[in-house]
C-alpha cells in the first residue's frame, strides 16, 4: 500500500497549477484533500509522476453568497460545508447530503472539488449538483469555460474535464421548494447501495417544479428528466409516486457488487426515491 | 500508635483490588496515550524491510520468476524465492495441523495473495517499488472454490505434492483434494435413533468463512546476531513458546539460541496463532543480510492471506417426542480449508473441539463426522474469538433446536428449558465424550427471560406482525435467544497438545524485598488485560496489593514456558498457574511468619494480607514484613529469598455458559435491521474484574454482530478476494453498534483453583446465534426456516423477496 513514486508541487495560484498541468501532461494530477486519489495511488491502480497539490490556492477557497447567487470555491472542505450557516439557510439540502459522507475524518479534508471533479459514480456531489442544476468552472490552457453538472459527467472516471483544466467553483442558485436526499449504505463511512435527491415546488397540491436526481446507481449520476417531465404540472397523489418512481428506476444502471445484485439496488432505489420525494413534499 | 486503629480485614482487603474488584486496566494509561510499543514501534539499527509479491490468482502454476528488475533498483538488497529457501528446507513449513505450507511459491501458486516472492530493501519504499518490479509469469489452471466440488472426480487436483498420499495427519484420505474425516459419537445408534424418532428437523446451517481482522496486523522484526549466534525475533505471537520451539525444529538453531518477543499485541482473535510466511522469510533474511528485517502485512495482506475463520458447512438433524424432549443430534459437516491444512487446533483436534455441539442440552446420542478440503483459498480455520471451532458448534445447535421448535410447533424457549442439561447432571458426560464442569442452565435461562420481559416482546411481537399484515408497517420484529455452553481452557495435556507441546501453562512469582513482586506468564494479552486481572488473582492470594504487582508475559527469554493466549485458556490454564504459584509462596511465607512469631507452622492463620497467631489476632506478620525477613533473615530449614513457579496441567476443560437474547426490527423493502436490544448474560464461573469483564462482552457482542450482520470473506468463481479491504469487510463503527445490556450468574468451575472459566469469548459465541436467530425470527410466520449469514442488506432482502413479501 505505498504508492510509486511522484514530485510534489505546491503552486499558490491557478495559472501556475495550469502551467504545470500543461508541462507534464498526463503524468500530472492535481490533488485535493486526497481521500478519494490517496487510496488508488497507494494500490498502485494508477501511476502519477507529478502531484499538484492545489490546497496553496487560496481563490479556489471558500463560499460566496450574493442575493440567491451561491458560489463555492472546488477547495471547500465538505466539513465547511456542513457548517456554513448561510450556505445552510440558502441551500439546507448541501448539509443534508454531505453529512451522508463518509466519516468526520474523511470530510474535514475532502473537497467538494475532488468530489465532483473525480468522476466516481459513488461520490454524491456530482447527483447533488446535478440535482441543483450546477455549473462548473473549469480553467485550462485554453482559459476558462464553464459546463452544467448536468453535461459532465460521460461514464465511471470520465468526464468533460481535458486533462490540463481544474475546476475552480461550482456555482448554482439557492433551490426553493422541499428538499431531501436519502440514501442507503451498509455502515458509516460507506458509499451509496442507493441514493436520490429531489427539490420539488408543490402548490395546491399541483407540482410546479421538480428535480431528481440518484447516485451509484449508474456509471454516472442520474438526471431522472423523465420523471420531472411526469410529475410537474400533476397533481400529487401516491398513485404519481409510483409512477415517478418508477420512472426514475427505469433511467437507472447500476452495477452488481458487495452492496448486492443489480434487481436488489433496483428496488432499494424505488424504496429511497419515494422516501425523498415524500419527504422533500413533506418539506415544501 | 495506639489510637490508629488496625484496620478490618474488609478494609485490608478493599485495599489489595483483588478478585471481584473492578479494577481499572493498568494497560490503558500507555495505550490511550500512544505509548503502547508494537511490533511496527520497534526500529533496530541498520533494519531492512521485506514484503510479498502476490500471487494475483487462486490457482496457476509458476513458470518463471524474474527478479533481475526489481534487485537493480537503488535501495533493494534481495530477493527470495522458493528456490532461495530450498537448500535451507524453508521453502515449506509445516502448519500447526499436521499439513506442511508454502512459505513461498514453490511451482504453483493455490490462492490467490499467496507469498511468491520476498523483497528486502532500505525501507518500505524502496521494497514496494522492488515488489512492484518482480515478474512472475503464470500459467493458469481450473479454480476449485466451492468445498462441495472439491471433491467430485475430475476437480483439479490442488496439492500435487501429497495427491497420491492416502493417509493424512488425521487418517485415510479418499480423494486429492480431501484431508481428513474426523468422527465422534455413536453412527449406527444415532442413526436408527433418528429413523425411527416421532418428529425429525434437517437442516443445512452454513456459517461462511469470514476473518479475524485484528486492528494491528501481522508482522514480525527478527534478528540474527552472528557474533553469538542468537535469533531474536520480535513478533505478533500469541503463542511466543510454542514459536520458539517450532523456529528451532525447522531451523535447526538451538532453542536456547532462540529469543521470541511478543511486544504488545493489537488484537489478535485467533489470526496471531499460526506461523506465517512472513515470520520465516524475514528470519531467512536476517540470516543472509546479517541485519534486523522488519515484515508488516498492510490491511489488504492480512484479510486476503492470514488466516481466516469458520467456513463449515453443517448438515444436522435432530429428533425428538412429540411433546419435545430430544432423543439424537446428527452432524456432517464439510470444512472448506482452503489450500493448506493451517488451522490452529489442538493436534488431535482436526475439527477442533467441534464436538461441543450438542450444546447445553441433554442429548442421550450423537454423531458428528467432519470432512476437511482443500480448495483455492487462503489457508487458516482459526478460532476467531473463540475456542477451537466451539463458535461454530454453538451457532448450529442453536439453529438446529430453532428448526426443531419450528417443526414441533413450540416456543424455542421452552424447547431450550425441556432440554437443558439439569443442574444435579454435572459433572455431566455429553453423548459426544466431554464432562461438563458445571453449570447452573435454568436458573440463567429463567433471569434472561424475565430480565427481557419475554412475554411482552412475544406481545409487542405480534402486534408488529399485525401491523404488517394489515399494510401499515413494512416491518418485522425479530427476537433472537440462544444459550451456549462453551469448551476452553485447553486443556489437559493428556489429550491437548499443539505438536506434541502439552498445553499446560505457567506461572513464576518473585516477591521482591519491600513486599512488591513480579510476575511472568507463559500467555500473552493482546487486550484482555492480563496485566490487570491476573494481578487482581495474586492480590487475593499472597495479599499484596495488585498494584505493586508487576506482570510480564511475552518474552520466552524470561517467562516459563507456556501454550499462550487463545481459546480463552488463560484465565483457565494461566491463571490457575498464578493461584496455584501464589499457594506456593503463602505456604512458604507461612514458615516464615511462624518463624518470626516464635510458633508452630499450623499456629497461624492466613487473614488476608498477614498470618497471625491464631487467638491472638493481634499477633501477626504481614506479607511485607515476611517479604523483607525472607531476604534478611537466617531461618532454619528455610531458603532464602520468596519465590515460586507453578506449571498448571487442568484436569479438565471449563464450560463457560450464557443467555443472550437479540430484538431487533427488520425493514423487508430494504433489508435494514435495526437493533433494539441486546441482552447477554454471562456465567464465566468467578469473576475476576466485573468491568473487564464488561469491556470483554462488548467487544465480543460488536464482533459477533459484525459477523451475523456483514462480514465476510467472499470470493468469486475464479477465487479473487471480492471483500480485501474495509470499505467491504464489515467492521462496525461506534455508530453501528448497539447498547448492550450484561448480565450474570455465578457457578463457578469445580476444578479451577479459584472457580474462573473465562469470558472473553463467550460472547462471539453466544452473539452470533442470538444476532442471526432473530433475522430468522422475523420470518418465521412466513416459512422461514433456515437463511445462511451474513444478514446484510441485500440477503434480508432476498429473503423477503423469496417469501413473497414484496408483491
Ligand atoms: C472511507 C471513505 C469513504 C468515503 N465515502 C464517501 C461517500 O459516502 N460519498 C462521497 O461522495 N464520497 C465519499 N468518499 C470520497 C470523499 O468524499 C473524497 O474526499 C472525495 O471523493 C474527493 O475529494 P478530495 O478533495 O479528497 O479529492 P482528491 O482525492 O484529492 O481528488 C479526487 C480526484 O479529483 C481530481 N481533482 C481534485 N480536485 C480537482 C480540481 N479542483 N480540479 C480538477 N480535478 C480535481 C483529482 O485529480 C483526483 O483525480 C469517501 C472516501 C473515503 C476514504
Amino acid at each position: 500500500m505505498i504508492p510509486s513514486a511522484f514530485k510534489f508541487y505546491k503552486p499558490d495560484n491557478i495559472s501556475k497549477a495550469v502551467s504545470l498541468m500543461k508541462d507534464f501532461g498526463e503524468e500530472a494530477r492535481v490533488i485535493a484533500g486526497g481521500h478519494s486519489l490517496i487510496p488508488i495511488m497507494k494500490q498502485r491502480l494508477t501511476d502519477i509522476k507529478h502531484l499538484i497539490d492545489l490546497s496553496g490556492i487560496d481563490e479556489i477557497k471558500g463560499i460566496n453568497i450574493t442575493g440567491d447567487e451561491i458560489s463555492i470555491g472546488a477547495m471547500t472542505t465538505q466539513v465547511e460545508l456542513i457548517n456554513n450557516e448561510e450556505l445552510f439557510q440558502k441551500a439546507p439540502i448541501i448539509r443534508e447530503a454531505s453529512l451522508q459522507i463518509a466519516d468526520p475524518q474523511v470530510r474535514n479534508l475532502g473537497t467538494i472539488g475532488g468530489n465532483v471533479a473525480n468522476g466516481d459514480p459513488a461520490n454524491d456531489m456530482p447527483g447533488l449538483m446535478q440535482l441543483l442544476d450546477a455549473t462548473y468552472k473549469l480553467s485550462g490552457t485554453n482559459g476558462s469555460r464553464e459546463v452544467k453538472a448536468r453535461d459532465f459527467y460521460e461514464g465511471a472516471y470520465f468526464t468533460s474535464r481535458e486533462d490540463d483544466e481544474i475546476l475552480l467553483s461550482i456555482s448554482f442558485e439557492s433551490p426553493s421548494g422541499g428538499y431531501a436526499y436519502e440514501k442507503q449504505k451498509r455502515k458509516i463511512g460507506d458509499y451509496a447501495t442507493a441514493a436520490a435527491g429531489v427539490i420539488i415546488k408543490v402548490e395546491n397540491n399541483k407540482c410546479s417544479s421538480a428535480s431528481i436526481a440518484l447516485t451509484n446507481l449508474s456509471d454516472t449520476p442520474v438526471y431522472c428528466n423523465k420523471a420531472v417531465d411526469m410529475i410537474v404540472g400533476k397533481e400529487i397523489d401516491n398513485d404519481l409516486l409510483d409512477r415517478v418512481t418508477k420512472t426514475c428506476v427505469d433511467q437507472s444502471d447500476p452495477v452488481a457488487d458487495q452492496r448486492g445484485p443489480v434487481e436488489f439496488k433496483k428496488y432499494v432505489a424505488g424504496i429511497v426515491i419515494k422516501k425523498a420525494l415524500k419527504r422533500a413534499i413533506e418539506r415544501v | 500508635m495506639d489510637d490508629v486503629k488496625t484496620p478490618s480485614s474488609e478494609e485490608r482487603k478493599s485495599a489489595l483490588s483483588g478478585l471481584g474488584t473492578s479494577r481499572k486496566r493498568v494497560e490503558d494509561a500507555r495505550f490511550t496515550q500512544g505509548k503502547g510499543n508494537y511490533v511496527d514501534d520497534i526500529k533496530l539499527k541498520g533494519m531492512l524491510f521485506g514484503d510479498f509479491v502476490r500471487s494475483p490468482l487462486a490457482h496457476a502454476r509458476v513458470k518463471n520468476i524474474d527478479t533481475s528488475a526489481a534487485l537493480a533498483l537503488p535501495g533493494v538488497h534481495a530477493v527470495l524465492t522458493a528456490d532461495d529457501l530450498r537448500p535451507l528446507g524453508l521453502h515449506w513449513m509445516p502448519t500447526l495441523a499436521g499439513d506442511k505450507q508454502m512459505v513461498l511459491a514453490d511451482g504453483k501458486v493455490l490462492f490467490q495473495g499467496q507469498e511468491v516472492a520476498f523483497v528486502v530493501g532500505d525501507d518500505r519504499y524502496a521494497v514496494a517499488d522492488g515488489v512492484s518490479m518482480v515478474k512472475v509469469e503464470y500459467d493458469e489452471l481450473p479454480v476449485v472454490t466451492d468445498p462441495f466440488k472439491a471433491e467430485l472426480k475430475d476437480a483439479p487436483i490442488l496439492r500435487e505434492d501429497i495427491a497420491d498420499q492416502k493417509e493424512g495427519a488425521h487418517g485415510a484420505r479418499r480423494h486429492p483434494n480431501h484431508i481428513f474425516t474426523w468422527e465422534a459419537g455413536e453412527k449406527e445408534e444415532t442413526n436408527k435413533v433418528i429413523d425411527e424418532a416421532e418428529v425429525v428437523a434437517d437442516e443445512m446451517v452454513y456459517y461462511h468463512r469470514t476473518h479475524p481482522c485484528p486492528l494491528e496486523t501481522c508482522g514480525c522484526v527478527a534478528s540474527m546476531d552472528k557474533v553469538n549466534g542468537k535469533l531474536t525475533v520480535w513478533g505478533t505471537f500469541q503463542a511466543p513458546h510454542a514459536v520458539r520451539t517450532v523456529a528451532s525444529l525447522i531451523s535447526n538453531i538451538p532453542e536456547h539460541n532462540i529469543r521470541i518477543i511478543s511486544p504488545d499485541i493489537g488484537g489478535g482473535f485467533g489470526n496471531k496463532v499460526g506461523v506465517y510466511p512472513g515470520y520465516i522469510c524475514s528470519i531467512v533474511a536476517s540470516i543472509v543480510t546479517g541485519v534486523p528485517i522488519k515484515w508488516v502485512e498492510d490491511r489488504m495482506d492480512n484479510l486476503m492471506a492470514t488466516a481466516f475463520a469458520r467456513d463449515y458447512w453443517m448438515r444436522g438433524k435432530i429428533s425428538a417426542t412429540k411433546d419435545g424432549k430430544i432423543t439424537g443430534l446428527w452432524c456432517h459437516t464439510t470444512a472448506d480449508h482452503g489450500a493448506f491444512d493451517a488451522c490452529a487446533d489442538p493436534t488431535k483436534f482436526p475439527a477442533g473441539f467441534m464436538n461441543i455441539c450438542t450444546g447445553s442440552y441433554d442429548i442421550p446420542v450423537a454423531y458428528l463426522a467432519v470432512d476437511g478440503v482443500y480448495t483455492n483459498k487462503a489457508p487458516g480455520g482459526v478460532a476467531y474469538r473463540c475456542s477451537f471451532r466451539v463458535t461454530e458448534a454453538s451457532y448450529f445447535i442453536e439453529r438446529m433446536i430453532e428448526v426443531l421448535a419450528l417443526k414441533l410447533g413450540i416456543d424455542s424457549a421452552e424447547l431450550r428449558s425441556k432440554n437443558f442439561i439439569k443442574k444435579e447432571q454435572f459433572p455431566y458426560t455429553s453423548a459426544l465424550g466431554w464432562e461438563y464442569d458445571s453449570g447452573d442452565y435454568h436458573r440463567a435461562w429463567d433471569k434472561a427471560l424475565e430480565a427481557v420481559n419475554y412475554r411482552q416482546l412475544r406481545e409487542d411481537q405480534k402486534k408488529q406482525l399485525q401491523l404488517f399484515k394489515d399494510g401499515k408497517s413494512r416491518k418485522l420484529m425479530g427476537i433472537g435467544l440462544s444459550h451456549f455452553t462453551e469448551i476452553v481452557g485447553a486443556g489437559p495435556v493428556k489429550n491437548c497438545d499443539i505438536l506434541g507441546l502439552g498445553m499446560f501453562d505457567a506461572c513464576e512469582i518473585r516477591i521482591h524485598p519491600t513486599g512488591s513482586a513480579i510476575a511472568r506468564l507463559g500467555t500473552i494479552s493482546q487486550g484482555q488485560g492480563h496485566a490487570t486481572t491476573f494481578a487482581q488473582i495474586l492480590a487475593s492470594e499472597i495479599g499484596i496489593p495488585a498494584s505493586d504487582i508487576t506482570l510480564e508475559e511475552g518474552d520466552t527469554d524470561t517467562a516459563p514456558y507456556g501454550l499462550g493466549t487463545y481459546g480463552s485458556r488463560s484465565t483457565p490454564v494461566a491463571g490457575a498457574a498464578t493461584a496455584m504459584a501464589g499457594r506456593k509462596i503463602r505456604a512458604k511465607a507461612q514458615m516464615i511468619a511462624a518463624y518470626l512469631l516464635e510458633v508452630h507452622d499450623d499456629d497461624v492463620e492466613w487473614d488476608v494480607d498477614r498470618f497471625s497467631v491464631k487467638g491472638a489476632p493481634e499477633k501477626f506478620k504481614t506479607m511485607k514484613e515476611i517479604a523483607f525477613a525472607s531476604y534478611n533473615q537466617a531461618i532454619p530449614g528455610v531458603e532464602p529469598g520468596l519465590e515460586a513457579v507453578s506449571y498448571y496441567d487442568p484436569p479438565n476443560m471449563t464450560y463457560p455458559n450464557g443467555a443472550y437474547v437479540v430484538v431487533m426490527e427488520i425493514d423487508v423493502d430494504t433489508g435494514v435491521s435495526d437493533i433494539k436490544k441486546v441482552y447477554a448474560l454471562d456465567d464465566c464461573g468467578t469473576r475476576i474484574n466485573p468491568m473487564i469483564i464488561e469491556g470483554q462482552v462488548h467487544g465480543g457482542l460488536t464482533e459477533a454482530l459484525a459477523i451475523s450482520m456483514g462480514q465476510e470473506i467472499a470470493y468469486d468463481e475464479q477465487g479473487n478476494v471480492m471483500t480485501g479491504t474495509l470499505m467491504d469487510f464489515f467492521i462496525p463503527t461506534a455508530w453501528e453498534t448497539p447498547t448492550y445490556e450484561t448480565d450474570y450468574t455465578v457457578t463457578p468451575s469445580p476444578h479451577h483453583p479459584i472457580g474462573a472459566k473465562g469470558v472473553g469469548e463467550s460472547p462471539n459465541v453466544g452473539g452470533v446465534s442470538a444476532f442471526s436467530n432473530a433475522v430468522h425470527d422475523a420470518f418465521k410466520p412466513f416459512g422461514l426456516t433456515q437463511a445462511h449469514m451474513p444478514h446484510d442488506h441485500w440477503r434480508v432482502w432476498k429473503i423477503a423477496k423469496d417469501l413473497g413479501l414484496h408483491n
